[in-house]
Order: structure tokens, then C-alpha cells, then sequence
């Protein structure tokens, strides 16, 4: 069983009215509720919970892409895998990923993840999600009915990109050039692992299997409700031949470590409520713009994960509803351990994206959870899937170059700067 | 009379809907709602000409969606039509979306299109009036974006909801193809160039728009009859978006007038 710590970068701030007063978190989210001071603050606290997972002996580190969105500060996950590659040693680089579609030329994708593998020394994991329709379709402007073909297009060519040692042309519909030369190369040859993130279009079964990409249902319905996309997965999987190796498959989750179920649900509470309440309310009309999904994923009756069914589908739940309902798997460690192994062996699951900083979780708590997961459960559920070998993962230098010790010239102890409690400037700022 | 036409060998298959029978040809081309299936203000053409209206491929039984990416094969398929018909040169009026085509289909070839009415049409972008997201919009400001008076009983029909799960399904299919292949002419904003092509129209132009059409604002008629040569330009009282529905008579009476004129 593997392990990828995944941060969304959220805002942690929105308004308690918020969801009264403003239609979405996501597309037209008023540009005033964000302070660019607080913004700092916050990412700096996120790198640093990155980093201490990666010392914690998670396997990977995950980031991902979203753009005019109050809880997922990414417009670039590159950039914070970069900062990533300089101060941290172990874990996978999961970039989980760039929404090819969105760039032009896609080459520019093969061209950052090469260094992004060059610079972290062969540590990363290459995500292509086709993206959400609130990113690619109503903040970049794609076409909703050639999104998926222009995908595929993109993907054709990064692919090309990074396996063809001599210059080529490509004439595409959506993109033409006539000398690709990618340069630099990665150090994974001929390319890192390739996972697809995906929010349940029956399409992206197919394209993995076929592929023999790695899928990952990015959920926030939990292990229960992602059964029905976990099954359809390995339906087609079986029906292609393909070995059920459970490494072919990611699941995101988020899970919560304390002392004890009663310490978890008094502290940890208020920040899961933020997060379903506040984090994920986003407009219906920006949900699944005519012709994001295809016909085919709408037969199949699969929901999407924001707008009103998803709204829905949440309204009014108790913390003890979305530990039920599997949500979240929340507790002591003797809980969230059983819990787990039933979720993985439910879906048949061998790489697990954590969200263990969701909503407004301060530091403290996501360090303590965080370190109590590490110790106490991660190395419980190691032997599961043990049989089975993790073709998905990447395959680094043995030795990686670590970085010059810094001297800063101003600032406190060893140049360290570290101001006061975020909570109280932003009770100051009010 | 519905008929089915194959084209170009059967690239793409076009459900067709016919009314009159004697009178100039009279080709519509619908909006990104496409064709209701009860369109009465057809019908009332159809007394004085021969009128075709197809659904745009991707709509209703239409097929070739595929081989259309943007306004310039969309005009090319209506040229397409026109031709296999035989009906050139032929009166076209077109509807927002439609109108955006038509505009497109006679600047291409002049030679194909005698008169030509736009009718609420998309086609520009105007900085100062833009047009609101109707992609984005909830189904209960739909009414009010379309009609004038939203609480009439045609507006209702068109915004009312199936109690049966099979019939919401279908509904919800149908309108998701729809607005796709819409998509690919109007998303993110319905400008795709027509303001370079449009002084290439020389066909007798009508302009018709409803007073309180809040989707495209009135202010875009100046748009096209400032650049569209000797374009005339008429205003329907008491109509929105939807003026041949909302007031069929006046909207009848003004293009039949034009038409025949």
C-alpha cells in the first residue's frame, strides 16, 4: 500500500456567510475575499506540511491545478512541485496534474514536467486530467465539445515528445509545430509514470486501461460512493485482460488521525464542515457545461462532484453522517486503521491520495494528524497489496543532489522568519 | 412533412421540416435552442412560400456534427444544403444563433441567398453591452432572458420541466447535444469574426429584434446594419428574445413584408 500526502491549498478564510451571500467558491468568487498577505502566509504553511510529509515517509507529495477557485490556490502545481524538488528528499513528486487541453502549445507540459524529473532527480509522477469544466471550460474558455478531443491531442503529442529521440513535426487539428525537440529530457526514460485523475467519465476507464496509465478517482464522496466508479474501472480492466493489480489505481480520501474518535470529532469538526459547506459550494450552472461530459457518461448515471446533485447529496450532514457515509474516515488510530483496510480492499485500491489539510484546518492540527498517521497507522497497512508489484511509481537516481545550506542576511535565528499566528493577523485585518 | 436528406454521400443526414408548398423558398436556420417541434409561426410562412427548416446536424435526428468545428463549416454545410435542395437562391432567415450563420452563409456566397433576415442574432461583442452567460444560466433565469413576459404561457412551455424520469432524461440528453454543438459557435463569447466578413454582404438585409430582448441587447442592431450594407433594421413591441414565438403576428407580418416586398 502506498501513500501520496495530497494538499489542495485552500483558502482558509472565506467568510462565515459566505455561502449566503456569494453563489460560488469556484469561476466568480469575489477577487476581494482574498489577501494576498494571508495568501503568503498560507503558502508557506503548505509547503512546510508538504515537507514534513515527505520526513514523515510518505511515499508521494500531491498537487494539483485548479484556476479562479477559493479552495484550491494552484493555478500552477508546477510551480510549488518546483519548490517542492529543493527541500524534500524522499517522496514522490505527484502532480496530479496539468490540464493539457489548456496549453499552447501542450509541449510546454513535457517541457516543465522533464524539469520538474530533472530537478527532483527522477522523482516524478506525471498527471494528465482532462480538467474540471469550471477550469478548462468556464475560467480558460475551451470548447466544451472539442475539450476531449483537443485532450487526447495533447496528450499524443507530450507522449511523442518525450519518447522520440529525433526531431518531428506534428500536425494536429488543435496544435501544429514543425521541429518538437524536447530539451531537457527526463531522467525517467522514456517518460515519468503517467496517472489520469478523473472525476468518473466512463471514457477515462478506457483511456487508462489501454494505456496501462495509472487511474485516480479524485472524489470528495469517499470510499462508500466511489465504489460505483471503482467497480466500472475494474469491469473494464477485466474486460480488456488486464491484471487487477491494485496499483493501477489511486483513490483520494480524506482521513483524520487523533488520540482518540470523541478528540477528533471535537477538533477536527468545524474544519470538515468548512470544507463541504463553505470549500465545495459551487454554482449548479458552472458544474458541467453542454458537451463536458459526453452522452455516454450521462447514461451511465455518474454524478459529478460539485453543483446542485452534489449539494444535495450533502445538505444538512452531521459529522457522525459523513464518518458514516464514508466522507471521511475520522477517528483514533485503531479506527481509522480498520476503516482504511475495509475502504482499500472494498475498492481495490493500492496508491491512496490523503487529504489530510482540508477546509480551514490550521497547522497544528494538520501536523498532528499528520505525524499520528505516520506512526500509527501507515505502518500497519504496508503489508496490504504486497503480492502485487507498483508499476506506477518512479524510478529516481540513486543519489540526489541536495541543496547549498541558505543564508538569509536579515531576519530572526539562523535567518528563519516566523511571524505570529496567522489566526490573529487575520482577526487584526477585520 | 418531415423528411430525412442525406448529404455529400451521407456525411451528414439532415431532418428536415417543410411547410407550404408553392411561394419562394424560405430557408430557417434555428437558434442554439433549436426547433421546438411546435413552431406555428413556420407554418404561417408557409402560406406564402415553400419553407425549410432543417435541424442543424448534432440537432434532433441530424447527424455530421463531427465535421463541423466552426461558423465557416457550418455556412459551407447550409451552402451544402441550399444546393442539394435546389433551391438557390433562396430568402434565409435566421434566429440568434442562426442569424450568426446566415450572416455567415451569405457573406461566403451572395449568389445563394435573395433576401436575407437576421433575427436576434448573435454574431458580435460589444465591451459596453455584454451578452449574460446562457450557457451558465439556471433554468429559472431562462424565462426571463428569452421572453418578455416570462409568465406568459409560451414562455412556460419552453421552460417547463418533465414529472417523468424518462421524458427529464431524454429532455436533459437532447439539450446537453444541443447546446455543444452551439458551443462550438458561441463558447465563451459568440464572436467568431463576422465583423471582417460582413461588409461582403450584398443580399437585401432585414434586421428584426424584439424592444426587451435582455439576451442580445437591441444596441447590437446597429451592429449589423452599420456594416451590412443597406440593411433596414425593425423593432417588435411586447417581444423578447423569442419574437416569431412570443408575437408571431407581427413577426410574420414583417418578414412576409420584407420577403415580398
Amino acid at each position: 500500500m502506498k501513500f501520496t500526502w495530497f494538499h489542495l491549498m485552500p483558502y482558509r478564510f472565506l467568510p462565515e456567510d459566505f455561502k449566503d451571500k456569494y453563489r460560488s467558491v469556484w469561476v466568480d468568487i469575489p477577487r476581494n475575499l482574498y489577501d494576498p498577505k494571508v495568501g503568503h502566509r498560507l503558502y508557506n504553511d503548505y509547503l512546510d506540511q508538504l515537507e514534513f510529509a515527505d520526513a514523515m515517509g510518505f511515499d508521494g507529495l500531491g498537487v494539483n491545478e485548479h484556476h479562479q477557485n477559493g479552495y484550491g490556490m494552484m493555478p500552477s502545481p508546477n510551480l510549488m512541485a518546483a519548490a517542492l524538488t529543493r527541500r524534500t528528499r524522499n517522496a514522490n513528486l505527484v502532480v496530479l496534474g496539468n490540464s493539457i487541453a489548456l496549453y499552447n502549445p501542450p509541449v510546454r507540459v513535457a517541457e516543465e514536467f522533464a524539469m520538474l524529473d530533472v530537478m527532483s532527480g527522477g522523482r516524478l509522477i506525471a498527471g494528465f486530467p482532462v480538467g474540471t469544466s469550471m477550469d478548462d471550460n468556464f475560467c480558460y474558455g475551451e470548447v466544451p465539445a472539442t475539450l476531449r478531443e483537443k485532450y487526447y491531442e495533447a496528450h499524443d503529442l507530450i507522449v511523442k515528445a518525450w519518447k522520440e529521440m529525433d526531431i518531428f513535426s506534428f500536425n494536429g487539428k488543435y496544435t501544429k509545430l514543425r521541429y518538437v525537440n524536447l530539451w531537457p529530457r527526463p531522467i525517467q526514460q522514456p517518460h515519468p509514470p503517467i496517472w489520469i485523475p478523473g472525476g468518473g467519465s466512463v471514457e477515462t476507464y478506457d483511456f487508462c486501461a489501454d494505456h496501462d496509465y495509472q487511474y485516480s478517482f479524485l472524489s470528495y464522496f469517499g470510499y462508500i460512493a466511489g465504489k460505483k466508479v471503482a467497480d466500472g474501472y475494474w469491469e473494464v480492466m477485466a474486460k480488456k485482460g488486464k491484471e487487477p493489480n491494485p496499483y493501477a489505481m489511486g483513490f483520494a480520501q480524506v482521513v483524520i488521525v487523533a488520540n482518540s474518535d470523541e478528540e477528533a470529532e471535537r477538533l477536527y469538526s468545524p474544519h470538515v464542515d468548512y470544507f463541504f459547506n463553505r470549500c465545495l459550494h459551487v454554482y449548479n450552472g458552472f458544474a458541467d457545461a453542454p458537451g463536458y461530459r459526453t452522452v455516454k457518461t450521462i447514461k451511465a448515471g455518474l454524478l459529478g462532484q460539485v453543483g446542485k446533485q452534489a449539494d444535495l447529496r450533502r445538505d444538512g450532514l452531521t459529522w457522525k453522517d459523513f464518518v458514516d457515509q464514508g466522507f471521511i474516515i475520522a477517528g483514533s488510530p485503531k479506527t481509522v486503521r480498520e476503516r482504511l483496510r475495509e475502504a482499500m480492499k472494498t475498492l481495490h485500491c493500492g496508491h491512496l491520495m490523503m487529504l489530510m489539510q482540508i477546509g480551514s484546518m490550521p497547522p497544528d492540527l494538520v501536523k498532528a494528524s499528520t505525524e499520528l498517521f505516520a506512526k500509527e497507522v501507515m505502518p500497519y497497512m504496508r503489508d496490504l497489496w504486497s503480492e502485487y508489484e507498483d508499476r506506477w511509481s518512479p524510478k529516481r537516481l540513486p543519489e540526489i543532489q541536495s541543496p547549498a545550506p541558505v543564508h538569509f542576511e536579515k531576519g530572526g535565528a539562523n535567518g528563519q522568519t516566523r511571524p505570529a499566528g496567522i489566526q490573529s493577523e487575520v482577526r487584526s485585518a477585520k | 412533412m418531415i423528411t430525412t436528406h442525406k448529404l455529400l454521400g451521407g456525411k451528414f443526414s439532415v431532418e428536415l421540416h417543410q411547410f407550404g408548398s408553392a411561394g419562394e423558398p424560405l430557408l430557417f436556420l434555428h437558434g442554439a435552442g433549436g426547433l421546438t417541434g411546435v413552431d406555428p409561426f413556420l407554418e404561417d410562412l408557409g402560406k406564402d412560400f415553400k419553407v425549410y427548416a432543417p435541424h442543424f446536424p448534432g440537432y434532433g435526428e441530424s447527424t455530421g456534427n463531427e465535421h463541423i468545428d466552426d461558423v465557416i463549416d457550418a455556412a459551407l454545410f447550409y451552402h451544402q444544403l441550399i444546393d442539394e435542395l435546389g433551391i438557390a437562391p433562396a430568402n434565409v432567415v435566421g434566429h440568434s444563433m442562426g442569424g450568426m450563420l446566415a450572416a455567415e452563409v451569405a457573406a461566403l456566397c451572395n449568389h445563394r441567398v435573395k433576401k436575407l433576415v437576421l433575427v436576434s442574432p448573435a454574431g458580435f461583442w460589444l465591451e459596453e453591452h455584454p451578452i449574460p452567460d446562457f450557457f451558465a444560466a439556471d433554468l429559472t433565469e431562462i424565462g426571463p432572458l428569452l421572453f418578455h413576459d416570462p409568465n406568459s404561457a409560451i414562455a412556460k412551455m419552453f421552460t417547463a420541466i418533465p414529472e417523468d424520469f424518462k421524458a427529464l432524461e431524454a429532455m436533459y440528453v437532447e439539450r446537453v447535444k444541443r447546446l455543444a454543438t452551439a458551443g462550438k459557435f458561441l463558447w465563451p463569447l459568440p464572436d467568431r469574426g463576422l465583423k471582417k466578413r460582413a461588409y461582403r454582404i450584398s443580399s437585401p438585409t432585414l434586421v428584426v429584434w424584439g424592444e426587451s430582448d435582455k439576451l442580445i441587447p437591441p444596441v447590437y442592431a446597429n451592429e449589423f446594419t452599420s456594416r451590412i450594407k443597406g440593411a433596414k433594421a425593425v423593432t417588435i413591441k411586447q417581444a423578447g428574445h423569442m419574437p416569431m414565438y412570443e408575437q408571431q403576428a407581427e413577426f410574420v407580418k414583417a418578414v412576409r413584408g420584407f420577403l415580398k416586398g
